[in-house]
């Protein structure tokens, strides 16, 4: 049948590949003006015929070209080719993998590749007995049956190995599936989030339509590291899930360290400076505190406390990109004074007038959050760990099979010793090699 | 630094231990190959002494992370896989012939690290990369590489043999032309798989980091292609029996689209891996 043959799949396999280059070279997601440049500039066409390309681009979805309804058709094109190729091989494969082998026809092993006759004085019974313990040492669990007077003894390893390929084949199709999932219920977009604000919404990627969270996220700060030469080392936020005007759950998210919560989950990916400066100022008499938000050279005030202040300059520190602060302070009774404040360090600042407090400043930022909904990602997971299990099993494990016929003749016993296998013929030679010297190794045995 | 030195020093161990295995083929000398094995394992050795020592250098000046996360510290990785492969297949099929045609892959790729033409500097993180996620992926693409790699170079010993005239007293020392066909197929497997979890761990990481384990990037795509290539060469050995010289060519035309993937991709194709090329 067509869509069960190997030749299809061959098929497939080369035209996914070569179908898939295109799209790695032509710019994916782009205006028209683009593809026009990309075929009259970069391929150096003339500009008709980059016209021509370009309408092809759009008409065939080139532009989108790998959610284009022609590179699904070769998925779902290949996902059949696998159902049916596995739907028609796997009877026959299970029933090999179930067969009763001491049932095997004797001419079908008296005739096999690998096989070896002995002869012992040893009766039947004390044979089998004696070969049955040497193969177990060697971790082969033989049973046994008459046929037609002679005794058969028959050992096998792993026939669920013939099943690892119908394993691999089915974690394809699961990723298939979890993709198809992520691409029909997922939800893609980014939202900024100003230090100490909340947010309901994100804003889905490409159209920027709002999305409905369903709860609030706020960010409680942002943080940037660097590194000494300035770059960025890492960015961090901590974020408070609110539901219901509960706290659900706080995290300090960062870069490959995200946060989920009711199948959202949210990526630092950006940040965003405003030139301006949070202010904290606390009363240590009185334990009030305030928060102020402060470009440079703007002073702002704390009515209740009869306090102006603000931010004289930005002094550069050694790190490109950082900052200590001049911080200019008028008390009570407008005595001024002036300090210097590290980036983001609490200071205690005792005035003029008595009173004290302390003082803290970072830069203010908004946190840039991907934030990304895939009920699919489990499946695709799931697919993906049977794929790693599935492939080890199929080019590694092999299913082995002896089988021993003891028969009397005379006054000597004939052993007979056969095995086959269904990958690896090479190693099985060497393996089936070792084993007929271990059956060898018996009492009495004569190798013929 | 010390460990670029050492490192520069296994580009001259791999490229003797290269000579000595062509040597032993030519003149059919097994005291040169034996040379051949002990300088493979002991630049090897060299290499790992000084992957751990860029390791703890890295640490020394503050930007602490495992030497696998640029071009150089990749190549040098590549090379390492390449041996550390290499070295296994000599003891299992037991033949010192192969690495005529393996180790140079590991000179190769040391000597381009070692060129001048990539940054052979230890940089800091930025925050993407700092995952274990790009550790894992990083080792099991390499070593899937370095399998692919060590398959085209018994591809080429395969043609080789294949298509001179019969019992040429030179081409008598190589394995049979069944064996090699037999040792092409089983690196391309092992590669496989390792190339399977390559983009399976890159996939788990970009999910981490962006929310996206599949982007269809220009990388991502061309691993894909890698994969495509080889499952498609794989089928038709199981199913339809092929071997011998087609086998031998496609394991050559899957290994140039590794280097595609690996190092053309960076140059010529434009993407989120950027900072693979650095």
């Amino acid at each position: 049948m067509f869509f069960a043959s190997v030749k299809l799949a061959l098929f497939i396999l080369f035209l996914l590949a070569a179908a898939s280059i295109i799209g790695t070279i032509l710019p994916q997601g782009e205006v028209p003006g683009v593809y026009s440049q990309f075929y009259s500039t970069t391929l150096g066409l003339s500009h008709n015929s980059a016209q021509i390309l370009t309408k092809i681009t759009f008409q065939l979805d080139l532009d989108t070209m790998y959610a284009s309804w022609w590179f699904r058709s070769l998925i779902l094109l290949l996902s059949l080719n696998l159902i049916i190729c596995t739907i028609e091989r796997l009877p026959d494969v299970w029933r090999l993998v179930i067969l009763d082998n001491l049932d095997s026809s004797l001419d079908r092993i008296i005739n096999m590749r690998n096989r070896r006759t002995y002869t012992t004085t040893l009766a039947v019974k004390e044979s089998c007995e004696a070969i049955s313990a040497k193969l177990k040492s060697r971790g082969w669990q033989t049973s046994a049956r008459d046929r037609d007077g002679d005794t058969l003894l028959f050992a096998q390893k792993a026939p669920w190995s013939r099943l690892g390929v119908y394993v691999v084949h089915t974690s394809i199709l699961m990723i298939f599936v979890g993709a198809l999932i992520g691409s029909i219920w997922g939800q893609k977009g980014s939202v900024n989030i100003p230090e100490t604000l909340t947010t309901d919404k994100i804003y889905q990627f490409g159209s920027g339509a709002p999305i409905d969270l369903g709860f609030t996220v706020k960010c409680n700060w942002f943080h940037l590291s660097q590194y000494p030469n300035g770059a960025p080392k890492e960015y961090e936020s901590e974020l408070v899930i609110i539901e219901n005007g509960q706290e659900i759950l706080k995290k300090t998210i960062e870069v490959n360290g995200p946060l989920s919560y009711k199948g959202w989950t949210f990526y630092q990916s950006s940040y965003e400076s405003h030139q301006k400066f949070i202010i904290s100022v606390a009363n240590i008499g009185t334990m009030t505190e305030e928060r102020f938000l402060a470009p440079p050279q703007q002073p702002v005030r704390w009515q209740t406390e009869n306090l102006l202040f603000g931010i004289q300059d930005l002094v550069p520190t050694s790190i490109p990109g950082t900052y200590k602060y001049k911080l200019l302070i008028a008390d009570s009774k407008g005595a001024q004074s002036l300090y210097l404040l590290d980036d983001n360090q609490q200071m205690t600042i005792s005035l003029a007038d008595g009173s004290k407090y302390t003082f803290h400043i970072k830069e203010f930022y908004s946190t840039g959050l991907q934030v990304s909904k895939d009920p699919g990602v489990w499946i695709v997971y799931i697919g993906c760990i049977l794929m790693l299990i599935g492939l080890s099993v199929a080019f590694f494990v092999f299913h082995k099979r002896i089988w021993i016929l003891v028969r009397r003749e005379n006054d000597t016993t004939q052993i007979f010793l056969a095995g086959t296998t269904n990958k690896n013929k090479a190693g099985f030679d060497t393996e089936f090699n070792a084993l007929s010297d271990t059956v060898a190794d018996i009492n009495q045995i004569e190798v013929q | 630094m010390d460990s670029i030195l050492l490192l520069s020093l296994s580009t001259f161990g791999y490229l003797a231990a290269s000579g000595a295995y062509l040597a032993a083929f030519l003149f059919k000398s097994k005291k040169v190959g034996l040379a051949g094995t002990i300088l493979t394992a002991l630049t090897l050795l060299t290499q790992t002494g000084s992957l751990g020592l860029r390791w703890y250098e890295s640490y020394q000046i503050g930007a602490g992370h495992a030497p696998l996360t640029n071009m150089y510290e990749s190549l040098v990785f590549f090379s390492w896989a390449i041996a550390s492969f290499y070295l296994l297949l000599e003891y299992k099929f037991k033949n010192k012939n192969l690495g005529a045609f393996a180790m140079p892959f590991a000179f190769i790729a040391m000597a381009f690290a070692s060129s001048g033409w990539v940054d052979q500097n230890i940089n800091p993180l930025i925050p993407a990369l700092q995952s274990n996620w790009l550790i894992a992926h990083v080792v099991t693409c390499f070593i899937g590489y370095a399998a692919f790699a060590v398959a085209c170079g018994i591809a080429v010993m395969y043609l080789i043999k294949n298509n001179s005239p019969k019992s040429t007293g030179l081409l008598s020392t190589l394995p049979e032309l069944k064996v090699i066909d037999d040792i092409i197929h089983k690196s391309m497997v092992y590669g496989f798989l390792w190339l399977s979890a390559g983009i399976i761990t890159g996939a788990i990481w970009a999910n981490s980091a962006w929310g996206t384990y599949w982007s269809w990037d220009p990388k991502e795509t061309w691993s894909l292609i890698t994969w495509f290539f080889y499952a498609a060469i794989l089928h038709a050995r199981f199913t339809r029996g092929w071997h011998g010289s087609r086998i031998a060519w496609l394991a050559i035309g899957g290994f140039l689209s590794v280097v595609f993937t690996y190092y053309g991709v960076n140059y010529l194709l434009s993407g989120l891996h950027s900072y693979g090329g650095q």
